[in-house]
């Protein structure tokens, strides 16, 4: 199941951690970036998550990639923020900004896909006196995943029809038959998942 | 085919309050729609050629063709199929590192519209087909005004640290996309539903 | 061998315009053959037949038993021994990767982890899906698809395998396959098909037109009426 993921396979201590425990501490430190006002608090915990990769013996060149998606926008809020708030304020709210993508990039590279989801699982557990089930939520998950390049398949197949008629690509023209298609699709896993067993 | 399936499902004693096969693949289908419609570059529109991402596109139709329950899992299982790492966010993220970056507002918002945006679908649905598409629009407009721009903004404040003004006028910037977005997933709901008269009519699980 | 039977079985559904299809008439037929064909043209009922099987559908009037359940109040119970192979298997591979999905087929079954994990090996080996076994579906060829929807039925020792147009959408080579696979299946078999040498060695076969079985028998008469129906 991890062909398109981000996991990143390798033996170390943060790769061994339980995903619940990872997750839990992201959230506490998303919490806790509040109280980081100085600058200095701001780049040692920049630091800190850096030396996070190293322990997870993932390379400085994937933190970087990992960065690579915000740096633009990191970059243009820490000019505006020189500009509107001084240089403190400024490398304050782009240290913390950094660190926690880099962190919740870090869980993401360090923890299985399959540990995640048990971890939505069971997290939907307590949730069953509103009628969640959570080998359902389980199943769900599978799917959604599943039909992923179905659809893209779909998508696929509408817009050739399109082209081999010589019709200009226009949204709606494409758009209505492949929600037609994937509704289709759709019924038909329906079924399929009541012959499996799932019940009704 | 349909049809005889859900007479089935009725004449069946249902004994279990959980989500039914058919919800369980519309939510499952629905969300790899827009997993794929956030991945595809955009589509070009007009004379221009002008590219608009499909993502908010396909949150929208998902809730005006689904309604506020499925269509709001639906856009919960695609964000979930994002933060445990399948790279379906745009410009292929995937992760738990949206939710910190400044995008964050904009998907939690997705959520929200589409549940807003899908009860909106459930009444306009019970009136005369001339006006959906017109009825979907100013849903999918209003929805998108108070919680897509209005999320994404706060977003903005919160993970970037600007200021209500800045990020309100950063945001401007996605208006005249987001009303050709709007006008086309209306137009596409409305054709959905003609051909699927049944998609909201019942109390969905 | 199960025994199915249909008494009086008739099936309408209503339409949006208000009225109602009727697909099935007066369906009155008992099926103990180890292999049955089910064949007719489009909208002729037959898919609705085969749906009756697993009590995917329920009719509207009449009664149908399998292996002694009636469909209309033991679905759970006649799902768990009767298998269902559709058209598209697309639309029945429902996990991620190959070995997922075989596994989920024995999700129900009580078993320990390593019986689940000995049984998904056997089956990989079987249909010769072993060295895809950790591939993400959809990079299975067409044919290969259906073979392990197929095996996802069968490794759940179903005692009737119902099979809607299993290789409308495969290529010669992969409906062989099917075919030849389909001939040395254990279960019995209640096979839908237009391709009619599927049914070469079955043991009887139905030809439904317009909702009704209107000839029933050798594989030969009846394809042989099947011909006379559809072709001018």
């Amino acid at each position: 199941m991890t062909v398109l993921a981000t996991y990143v396979p390798r033996d170390s201590p943060v790769h061994r951690l339980p995903a619940g425990v990872k997750l839990t501490g992201l959230v506490l430190a998303g919490l806790g970036t509040v109280l980081l006002g100085r600058w200095w608090q701001s780049l040692l915990l920049l630091a800190c998550v850096a030396g996070l990769y190293g322990v997870a013996r993932l390379t400085w060149r994937c933190l970087a990639v990992q960065l690579r998606a915000v740096a633009l926008l990191v970059a243009a809020i820490g000019v505006l923020q020189i500009v509107v708030a001084g240089w403190e304020r400024a490398v304050v709210t782009c240290g913390n900004l950094l660190a926690l993508v880099a962190l919740a990039a870090l869980v993401s590279l360090t923890t299985r896909t399959d540990d995640l989801i048990e971890v939505v699982v069971r997290g939907s557990g307590p949730l069953r006196r509103f009628g969640v089930e959570p080998e359902r939520v389980g199943l769900l998950v599978s799917l959604g995943i599943r039909s992923v390049p179905v659809v893209a398949r779909l998508a696929g197949e509408v817009r050739d029809a399109q082209l081999a008629r010589g019709a200009a690509t226009r949204p709606v023209a494409f758009l209505v038959p492949l929600v037609v298609r994937s509704l289709r699709h759709a019924d038909r896993v329906g079924e399929a998942l009541i012959a499996r067993g799932v019940d009704d | 085919m349909t049809e005889s399936t859900d007479a089935a499902a009725r004449s069946v004693t249902n004994t279990t309050t959980a989500i039914r096969p058919r919800s369980i693949a519309l939510v499952a289908v629905f969300a790899a729609l827009i997993a794929v419609a956030a991945i595809v570059p955009g589509i070009p529109v007009g004379s221009v050629g002008v590219p608009i991402t499909l993502q908010t596109l396909a949150v929208m139709l998902t809730g005006l063709c689904l309604g506020p329950l499925r269509g709001g899992l639906a856009v919960l299982l695609y964000l979930v199929i994002g933060f445990v790492g399948f790279p379906v966010f745009s410009k292929g993220q995937s992760g738990l590192g949206v939710l910190a970056g400044p995008s964050a507002g904009y998907l939690v918002a997705f959520l929200l519209a589409a549940v807003v945006v899908g009860f909106a679908a459930t009444r306009v649905v019970r009136r005369r087909p001339a006006v959906w598409a017109p009825l979907f629009f100013v849903a999918a407009m209003l929805t998108s005004i108070v919680f897509v721009h209005g999320l994404g903004v706060l977003g903005m404040v919160l993970n970037a640290d600007l200021s209500l003004a800045n990020a309100f006028k950063a945001d401007l910037v996605f208006y005249p996309g987001d009303v050709i977005k709007n006008l086309v997933a209306a137009s596409a709901a409305a054709a959905v539903h003609r051909a699927f008269p049944d998609l909201l009519a019942r109390r969905p699980r | 061998m199960p025994v199915i039977q249909f008494d009086g079985v008739g099936h309408a559904y209503p339409t949006s315009a208000g009225g109602a299809t009727t697909v099935l008439r007066e369906v009155t037929v008992r099926l103990t053959e180890h292999r049955v064909g089910i064949i007719g043209g489009n909208g002729s009922g037959k898919s609705t037949f085969a749906r009756m099987l697993n009590a995917l559908v329920v009719p509207s009037t009449g009664r149908v038993t399998v292996d002694g359940l009636d469909t209309a109040r033991d679905a759970r119970a006649i799902r768990r021994r009767v298998g269902f192979c559709f058209t598209d298997p697309d639309a029945q591979i429902v996990m991620p990767t190959v070995q997922e999905d075989l596994a989920f087929s024995l999700r129900r079954h009580g078993l320990p982890k390593p019986e689940v994990a000995r049984r998904v090996e056997a089956a990989l080996e079987l249909y010769g899906l072993a060295p895809y076994r950790s591939q993400p579906a959809h990079l299975l060829s067409g044919g290969q698809k259906q073979l392990l929807a197929l095996a996802a039925v069968l490794i759940t020792e179903p005692s009737l395998v119902v099979m809607d147009e299993p290789t409308t959408l495969l290529d010669l080579a992969n409906a062989r396959t099917v075919r030849d696979l389909v001939a040395g299946m254990e279960p019995q078999v209640v096979l839908v098909t237009h391709h009619l040498d599927l049914l070469d060695g079955f043991d009887r076969v139905l030809v439904f037109d317009a909702g009704r079985v209107v000839c029933d028998g050798a594989p030969v008469d009846a394809t042989a009426h099947y011909r006379a129906l559809v072709l001018p």
